[in-house]
């Protein structure tokens, strides 16, 4: 049986899992080269959300050496994160420049239209 | 008595300051005089740690001098050592033989970039294989990655763009899902460090999270990996990618993707009988056949020579999947000793496909009529590649195959066995057919005269064709390292 505090204490992982499969699934689905990377970023996105939640303690500050500071959350999984972000934003980057190189080799960024061109250039060359 | 081997970091950093150093040359035979130069100095580098490793054991460096678990460690043991050395070959043998083939096939202004993320790539399969952090471990993986998008879409022809966006997106989700895993591992044990992890794991081994993580990674790496039927980013990425890159990455991207695969089911998960608590075996034991059946399949039926070796690729990777997946010493040691094999024979296939393309700029079978003739130098190193992935005896290829057939004999799982011959004979069918088109069949009267081949081309393909008879009638000192190498994963010290 779920607990209803477990369904709003745990609303982060919750928010994790939809947008996970939320982007995953617009990677899967979607045919357009821009829209395949929107997803890919919403699916990165989650698990920077993932790696920040978990790190996270209630009333938690910064971790400063400070007397009035008692309660701090884990900053290493914050830090891993900025590195995953940077990695992310290349990632995005590259494959922008990708399709921008696609789109004046095809004249389109739609899949299925590529996928046509390539096969008649296959029936071609074989 | 653990002192910092500064060896171990200048291994990744040498590579990866060189990298900007070309940049900043922005000419395209200094470029390829600083890789040249730095792949060579890596070589020399990574000969030194595996002798010193195989006699005096691991070898550490702490960055920043902080101690294992706070800071990154920096490690190497003889599996990692070997691939270190595998890794370092190939780049020291490919570099002077990309010169004139780069030449050829990227042009002038963009050569010097080329060198640039090859070196980016070197450093971060290096990396990879040497750091003992699985979150450091993402870093390198994304750098080498993003580095072979790079290169692959840099091939003449366009679908080699759209092959490497694929692979892009395949990619990324695989090294995504990499880091849930670790991710997920970090939430329950609160740590990184991969030795750390494996004192932590047997006491977390059954709660949920952990199993999700071990799914998550071994779904990533397979990614990576291209185990069937995860593959699809393979055969066109090998096939558009200019021919020095096919050869390099065909020999090494996926080979350590196998190392990271060994680090996590043997050293993170190393204490944790992971093979009786989860069904890893017979999954992974599934997709191994069927990759190494299918694939196999499809290469005999291809035209253009790169998709062929391509496939084939994913069907030789089935085979050391399958000896991991045995999960015994000699099945580890058939998988890590073909690792280093097919790396050879792969290399020297590519190779000669690249000159082939070079001189004659075609790749599909019938373009090559009466090739062997025309080229018979070329073709016979060829010709021992070919032999090579069969497994014929005197090649690299037969000791691995020899040391898997025995492995699963070991383990009475003679139909595997049975199955990893029959799979062999497919091998057959497709070298064969190389084999007819280049030496039986005449060459096309009106065909366009060959250009001539480079020495600078013709000796690496030649030192790897060598290389892998070598190896295939001298296998005691390899075969050493790999069984050294699956009794320290085993845990066995």
């Amino acid at each position: 049986m779920i607990d209803f505090h477990d369904l709003l204490g745990l609303v982060n992982y919750w928010v994790v899992i939809v947008l996970m499969m939320a982007g995953f699934y617009v990677v899967i689905a979607q045919g357009n080269l821009i829209k395949k990377i929107v997803g890919l970023n919403i699916f990165q996105v989650s698990v920077f959300v993932f790696y920040i939640s978990m790190s996270k303690i209630k009333d938690g500050s910064a971790p400063i050496l400070d007397e009035a500071i008692k309660i701090y959350s884990n900053p290493l999984p914050h830090v891993l994160i900025l590195t995953a972000i940077v990695v992310g934003v290349a990632t995005t980057a590259l494959a922008l420049a990708l399709v921008v190189r696609i789109h004046s080799a095809y004249g389109t960024i739609e899949e299925d239209e590529i996928q046509a061109i390539e096969h008649e250039e296959e029936d071609v060359s074989c | 008595m653990l002192t910092s081997d500064p060896w171990l970091i200048l291994l990744v950093v040498v590579p990866l300051m060189a990298a900007p150093l070309c940049v900043l040359l922005r000419h395209a035979t200094a470029a390829w005089a600083v890789a040249t130069s730095v792949s060579w100095l890596v070589f020399a580098i990574a000969l030194k740690l595996l002798f010193q490793v195989l006699d005096q054991g691991e070898v550490f460096y702490r960055i920043g001098g902080w101690d294992a678990p706070w800071g990154i460690e920096y490690k190497l043991d003889t599996a990692g050592a070997f691939v270190v050395v595998i890794i370092a070959t190939i780049g020291a043998v490919v570099m002077p033989y990309a010169k004139k083939s780069v030449e050829n096939e990227i042009s002038k202004e963009r050569i010097y970039l080329f060198y640039t993320m090859m070196l980016l790539c070197l450093s971060g399969l290096l990396g990879i294989t040497v750091t003992g952090d699985a979150f450091n471990l993402f870093v390198f993986l994304e750098i080498s990655s993003l580095s072979s998008y790079v290169l692959i879409s840099l091939g003449r022809d366009r679908r080699a763009l759209t092959a490497a966006y694929r692979y892009l997106i395949m990619g990324t989700i695989g090294a995504t899902f990499y880091i849930i895993g670790v991710g997920l591992m970090y939430q329950v044990t609160g740590t990184l460090n991969m030795a750390d992890l494996s004192t932590i794991m047997p006491a977390v081994a059954d709660t949920r999270t952990i199993l999700a993580a071990l799914a998550f990674l071994t779904v990533g790496i397979s990614l990576k990996l291209a185990l069937f039927p995860l593959h699809l980013w393979l055969p066109n990425a090998y096939t558009f990618a200019p021919s020095v890159v096919t050869a390099f990455l065909a020999a090494t991207a996926t080979k350590v993707s196998l190392y990271i695969l060994l680090r996590i089911f043997f050293t993170v998960f190393g204490e944790v009988d992971i093979f009786a608590t989860f069904p890893v075996q017979p999954l992974l034991i599934g997709m191994a056949l069927a990759g190494m059946f299918l694939a196999s399949l499809s290469a005999i039926w291809q035209e253009n020579l790169k998709r062929m070796m391509a496939y084939s690729s994913v069907a030789q990777i089935g085979y050391m999947v399958l000896g991991v997946a045995l999960a015994t010493e000699a099945g580890l040691a058939g998988g890590i000793i073909h690792l280093f094999n097919h790396a050879l024979v792969k290399g020297t296939a590519f190779l000669a496909i690249g000159a082939i393309v070079y001189c004659s700029g075609a790749v599909t079978l019938k373009d090559l009529h009466g090739i062997g003739r025309r080229m018979p130098l070329l073709m016979a190193a060829f010709i021992v590649a070919g032999l090579g992935l069969i497994g014929v005896p005197l090649t690299a290829g037969f000791v691995s195959k020899w040391q898997l057939v025995t492995a699963t004999l070991e383990a009475d799982m003679w139909p595997l066995a049975a199955l990893i011959l029959l799979s062999s004979l497919l091998a057959v069918i497709y070298v064969w057919r190389v084999f007819e088109v280049a030496y039986l069949r005449d060459p096309h009267p009106d065909a366009a005269p060959l250009k001539k081949l480079p020495l600078s081309m013709l000796i690496p393909t030649w030192v790897l064709a060598l290389a892998s008879l070598y190896f295939g009638t001298h296998a005691a000192f390899t075969l050493d390292i790999a069984h050294t190498a699956a009794r320290q994963l085993m845990g066995g010290m």
